[in-house]
């Protein structure tokens, strides 16, 4: 057990993933390149639902904030991707911290309701505020980041822009978590778990807790900007629907699907549940039902989701070796 | 150390603390006792920021600290522990002190330190002087209640009080369990010149360890004093010990 978790499974799936254009077709790098993303928009959310014990039902108000920002900055203004990406984040972070500070004054509940009511209040500014968000219709054709510097490169040269991104999203993704697992690791983290564990007996350690929620919720926020920003390029295009509530539940499913008790457990719940939605779409239209159904036996059968089931399992392989 | 003037609080007109003063000197013990439903938890809370006081003052070390928020108190140098057990339950024996030692030393702002390498010693030292050391890396919330009590001992600890206040903590415990801890709380506020407030029912422990003693009843202080002047108070021992034998 204590070897298999020394491994740097997350290095090597990374390396692995570098490989999926050479290996597969342009359709396996267009999913790996969407599970990328939302798997660091899921791991930001964990940040609080996992880490801290605050639900949100809001997250994908960040990650359409920051979707906006890195589109509006690098289509309307023309402003490189390397300012227009940090951006997105800083937004996000920002208007995290307005919203935040409201959110955290509430428990339970009625933080998770105030979240979904400030992430409908931006969809409907997404929705509505034509001259700059194109409304309704959204933004088409977002363009790519420029990658000319990189094709005349010996070895990496040769490949499609759409594969060049994708190179570029595993490389920012593999940051991002890198410094979320840092963060989650850190003294900071574990204050975290103790509002987590006990809010009360962490206001009695000296935990200032309504300040360290409101940190915990700017982070959350700023990493699902940076995805944000990072799909609307993917997606060569930015509407409402990514702050919509839809995403939102989509996110927390992830979350709740592979296990938001273990730092990869998000990661795997997007990987997971993209595939599957592939591949059912493909047999029938009913995929919200086969979900829904998932989901039950998941929470039933499985509650620590799938990471944390795969935990068990190998603990339970592992403790007659060592006994 | 400690000075309560006249706190009060009612509950939707339910007087729960009536005017309540207190003196705790630096490197006393001192309890307070009463009867079920006298205001001694109440009054515990209105001290250490838990609850805000209708009027009256707390004054720790010269400072008026009333209404400050909890975090605040405990920074300044008042630990408490709790009537019913309070831990983090999910996390180790070893997490749970290094968790207070982090807070307290004001760690916690840090966003990149690997934090299982902080306060590795402090840590292990004060779980050895509670007995927990062999539990370190058991998930708490797996404990016995008489080790759970202990553990939240030591979260009080790590935060390095000058002034701590323990909520019954001897509740729910055998006669055993109940000796073994008072003399660990006793030697342990001896050996870091604590100055200690506690709540306690069992009278034994009270005036075997007491220095001073405040005897509430009904949310107002009935008598005060050395335990041998309260034991002969003659309203004490109407209203309260008269209960109990």
């Amino acid at each position: 057990m204590a070897r298999l978790a020394r491994v740097p499974w997350g290095l090597l799936v990374l390396i692995a993933a570098f490989f999926v254009p050479a290996a597969g077709s342009r359709f396996y790098t267009f999913l790996a390149n969407d599970i990328a993303i939302w798997a660091l928009f899921a791991t930001s959310l964990n940040l609080l639902v996992g880490v801290t014990g605050l639900v949100s039902f809001g997250h994908a108000a960040y990650f359409g904030i920051g979707a906006y920002t890195t589109g509006l900055l690098m289509k309307k203004l023309a402003v490189p991707f390397v300012l227009a990406f940090p951006a997105a984040g800083l937004l996000a972070g920002a208007i995290a911290l307005v919203f935040g500070f409201f959110c955290v004054r509430l428990t339970r509940i009625y933080f998770a309701m105030l979240t979904l009511a400030f992430a409908q209040i931006v969809w409907a500014i997404c929705f509505k505020w034509n001259e700059v968000t194109g409304g309704e219709q959204g933004m088409p054709e977002i363009p790519y980041p420029s990658f000319d510097w990189i094709s005349g490169l010996p070895l990496v040269g040769g490949w499609r822009t759409a594969e060049y991104f994708y190179f570029l999203t595993l490389v920012l993704v593999a940051l991002c978590l890198w410094l979320l697992r840092r963060i989650v690791g850190s003294p900071f983290g574990r204050m975290l778990t103790t509002i987590r564990e006990n809010a009360e007996r962490a206001e009695f350690i000296g935990v200032n807790v309504r300040r360290y929620e409101l940190a915990a919720f700017v982070l959350a926020g700023a990493f699902a900007g940076l995805a944000g920003g990072l799909f609307g390029i993917f997606n060569r295009g930015v509407f409402p629907d990514f702050a919509y509530w839809t995403k939102s539940s989509e996110v927390l499913i992830m979350t709740l699907l592979g296990g938001m008790g273990t730092f990869y457990g998000p990661a795997i719940g997007a990987l997971v549940l993209i595939l599957l939605n592939q591949q059912i779409v493909a047999y029938t239209e009913y995929w919200p039902f086969v979900l829904g159904t998932i989901l039950v036996v998941l929470l039933f059968v499985f509650p620590g989701g799938l990471a944390g089931a795969a935990q068990a399992a190998a603990r339970r392989v592992w403790r007659p070796r060592r006994a | 150390m400690l000075e309560v003037r006249d706190v009060r609080k009612s509950f939707d007109g339910f007087m729960a603390v009536g005017g309540v003063s207190l003196r705790v000197e630096r490197g006393q013990i001192a309890a307070i006792i009463g009867p079920n439903g006298a205001g001694k938890t109440t009054f515990f809370n209105l001290v250490t920021g838990h609850l805000r006081p209708d009027s009256g003052a707390v004054v720790l070390e010269g400072r008026d600290v009333t209404g400050l928020a909890p975090h605040d108190i405990c920074r300044l140098g008042m630990g408490r522990s709790f009537q019913r057990t309070n831990i983090f339950p999910k996390l180790t024996v070893f997490e749970n002190v290094q968790a207070a030692y982090l807070s307290h030393r004001g760690r916690g702002r840090d966003l990149w330190s690997r934090v299982a390498r902080l306060y590795r010693e402090e840590t292990l030292a004060l779980l050895e002087s509670l007995g927990l050391l062999v539990q370190a890396d058991e998930v708490s919330g797996f404990l016995s209640h008489g080790a759970q009590k202990q553990l939240e001992l030591g979260i009080a600890l790590a935060s390095e009080p000058a002034l701590l206040l323990l909520d019954e903590p001897t509740a729910g415990m055998s006669a055993a369990e109940t000796r073994e801890t008072i003399h660990l709380v006793e030697r342990i506020a001896r050996e870091r010149g604590l100055t200690l407030l506690f709540t306690e029912h069992d009278m034994e422990v009270v005036f075997s360890i007491a220095q001073r003693i405040t005897v509430l009843h009904q949310g107002r202080v009935i008598a005060e004093g050395p335990p041998a002047a309260v034991r002969a108070d003659a309203e004490v021992r109407r209203v309260y010990l008269g209960e109990r034998r």
